[in-house]
């Protein structure tokens, strides 16, 4: 307990200061917090549940979407800034512009709980393939309708309101890093909160045999209706800021973006080991390294190496980093191994 | 929106009767799912991306010189041995484990198709002119282009001589018996390897033809696959598998659907309607099935 204190403290120092220390690397950082966030997300329903989504790319979207139609609406007539493409003929002071963040955050995290509540119920009864299909249908049609829809811009896209002139310039990084950063903390702390409750058992349960749990009394409707909520309620406030960070939103391309978000978020939690608290954590932080790292050096094969990172990662490490690790190490996660039990196993073979 | 269909009957005309081509070449695609579908249990996202990619060898032989209709011979010959390629390469190490990580799997060779596709193709919508000219009816209030009741023969010459084959011939009787019982095919001397490959084959060659026949009739795009895969996916889920008349029926309910669906809503939201069509047959089957304590599976 006591080193796990001296280790979150370590981390939580890092990410404080991390902004000064690299401070190239500021919008790269918080990208990674967003990432971090939708791998841990995805992770609840795909790792703890057992319901393997690409739906949750919805949720993310919706929040991005909330967030900038609520920062412009709040001030200025949003079918005209959405017509005027981001010209300078609306501009939000600074105190707008937070207002309209802080309003756009709360609605871009509450639209989607709501929204994932009332779809649940209908998407949730769904198993195995048949909920990853339906999933990657929702995601793709939310992008499709959303890109024929003129209020927000349609197949042109949407800017978002630019940072104001406030605080040099370093501030814009500073706050996007800092905002997803508090972000990040608040999903761990909230996750790691629900893991140390008998709901993650529930969880579990539903994953290894969900007729069993039911037949032992778990409202298991219930339970995957709320843990999709509490992965909805982050994908949304994750959307909003990275519609923020990246300053325009464009419906199939940044917010409903299946094809690079929606499988990202898989491939993390997969990476790091599914099924495990910091395995999205691990996953995520290597994956962007290496997709940070390496991503230029491919000048336009990006796809071609993520179609074949995909399928090398699925098929011969599909444990995952914190898989290989445990049956590396198993004494560090707590599995004790009687040496002379071990042994005669081996005779046995 | 549009309310054109209900004022002028003939444009109801018009959109059955394309729908129903349509569907028929739907069904094709379908077909092919269905079979890989119960014979290896996996479902291939990359569908579409071999149903593109065999539309594109069509397309580059018009572009040649050779006339597009060879390629339905063509496309299938070579787009069983990419489909033999993928098995060998992917796919027999995914067969037997859960069913995610296929779907992943395919999702990821689906990603490398179209990205492949979109370097060596180039991202232009092509189509391959067969010159066949057009059929007028009633009065040229319909129109219908030669070259889909062309491609429509095709798939139905080419869906009934694989029902045949599957019948007779020695390979679709060991198809059939891995698709009942894959230990008890193998016992009996069947090699399952080879029938999952020769399976993964076919099903590409389909994809091929289906390809060939829709460079033909309509537009292909490197980034066009996914729609293909969730029609043939949801033809098959309201079909049932081993259903032959209701894989058809359903292709061609698909299209009519569709068709409909561009007429009134716009064409902007025509992929949307397809996607919300799969979302809404899923949870209705869902409802239908709960009321019976029964679920997918």
């Amino acid at each position: 307990m006591n080193k796990n204190i001296i280790l979150y403290a370590a981390i939580l120092i890092f990410g404080l200061s991390a902004p000064f220390i690299f401070p190239a690397f500021k919008v790269q950082l918080s990208i990674l917090c967003v990432l971090i966030v939708l791998a841990t997300t995805w992770n609840i329903q795909g790792g703890e549940m057992g319901y393997n989504t690409f739906g949750n790319i919805l949720f993310y979207g919706l929040g991005m979407y909330l967030c900038a139609s609520v920062q412009v609406g709040m001030f200025f007539p949003l079918a005209e800034w959405t017509e005027s493409g981001g010209e300078k003929t609306f501009v939000h002071t600074p105190s707008q512009f937070f207002q309209g963040m802080a309003a756009g955050l709360v609605v871009a995290a509450v639209v989607p709980t709501i929204v994932a509540g009332l779809i649940g119920y209908a998407i949730l009864g769904l198993r195995g393939h048949y909920f990853a299909i339906c999933t990657l249908g929702l995601g793709v049609a939310a992008g499709e309708i959303s890109g024929g829809i003129e209020i927000i811009g349609a197949g042109q896209g949407f800017t978002t309101p630019p940072f104001p002139n406030v605080g040099g310039l370093e501030a814009r990084g500073e706050f996007f890093y800092f905002l997803s950063f508090g972000a990040l903390v608040l999903t761990f702390i909230a996750v790691r909160a629900i893991y140390s409750t008998r709901f993650r058992l529930i969880l579990n349960a539903i994953r290894d045999n969900e007729d069993k749990a039911e037949a032992m009394g778990i409202e298991t409707m219930k339970y995957k209706i709320i843990g999709w909520m509490v992965s909805a309620f982050f994908c949304g406030l994750a959307g909003g800021i990275m519609g923020g960070l990246v300053g325009y939103i464009d419906s199939t391309d940044v917010a409903f973006d299946g094809r690079e978000m929606g499988v990202f978020m898989v491939l993390m939690a997969i990476l790091g080991g599914k099924g495990t608290l910091w395995g999205p954590v691990i996953g995520a932080t290597v994956f962007h390294i290496f997709k940070e790292g390496f991503w230029t050096f491919f000048l336009g094969w990006q796809y071609v190496a993520l179609g074949v990172l995909i399928v090398v990662i699925v098929i011969y490490f599909p444990e995952g980093i914190m898989g290989w690790l445990r049956e590396k190490y198993p004494e560090r996660f707590g599995e004790v191994i009687d040496e002379a039990d071990r042994k005669a196993q081996v005779e046995l073979k | 929106m549009d309310f054109m269909v209900f004022q002028y009957p003939m444009i109801t005309v018009q959109a059955c009767l394309d729908g129903i081509l349509l569907g028929i070449l739907f069904a094709l695609i379908a077909y092919g799912m269905a079979l890989q579908w119960g014979v290896m249990n996996i479902i291939n996202i990359a569908q579409g991306d071999l149903v593109i990619l065999g539309g594109y060898i069509a397309y580059f032989m018009y572009l040649y010189g050779i006339h597009p209709a060879w390629g339905v011979i063509v496309s299938p010959i070579i787009m069983y041995f990419v489909g033999v390629g993928i098995y060998k390469l992917v796919i027999n190490k995914v067969v037997d484990r859960d069913l995610f990580i296929s779907i992943l799997a395919t999702f990821g060779i689906s990603i490398l198709f179209m990205q492949l596709m979109n370097f060596a193709f180039g991202a232009d919508v092509v189509l391959a002119n067969s010159g066949y000219g057009t059929t007028f009816l009633f009065d040229s209030a319909v129109v219908l282009p030669n070259s889909k009741i062309f491609s429509a023969f095709v798939s139905i010459v080419f869906a009934i001589g694989l029902v045949i084959y599957m019948k007779k011939s020695k390979l679709g009787r060991a198809i059939r018996a891995t698709a009942q019982n894959a230990r008890a095919a193998k016992i009996l001397g069947v090699d399952t390897e080879k029938v999952y490959a020769a399976t993964f084959g076919l099903n590409a060659a389909l994809c091929g033809v289906a390809g060939a026949l829709i460079s033909i009739t309509f537009t292909i795009h490197p980034y066009m696959g996914l729609p293909y895969t969730i029609r043939s996916f949801m033809i098959v889920i309201v079909a049932g598998l081993g259903n032959l008349p209701g894989v058809a029926m359903s292709g061609m309910g698909l299209g009519v659907f569709e068709e409909f669906a561009d007429y009134i809503l716009g064409t902007e939201f025509r992929i949307g309607s397809v996607f919300l069509l799969l979302v809404l047959i899923l949870v209705y089957r869902r409802f239908k099935l709960s009321r019976k304590r029964e679920y997918l599976k």
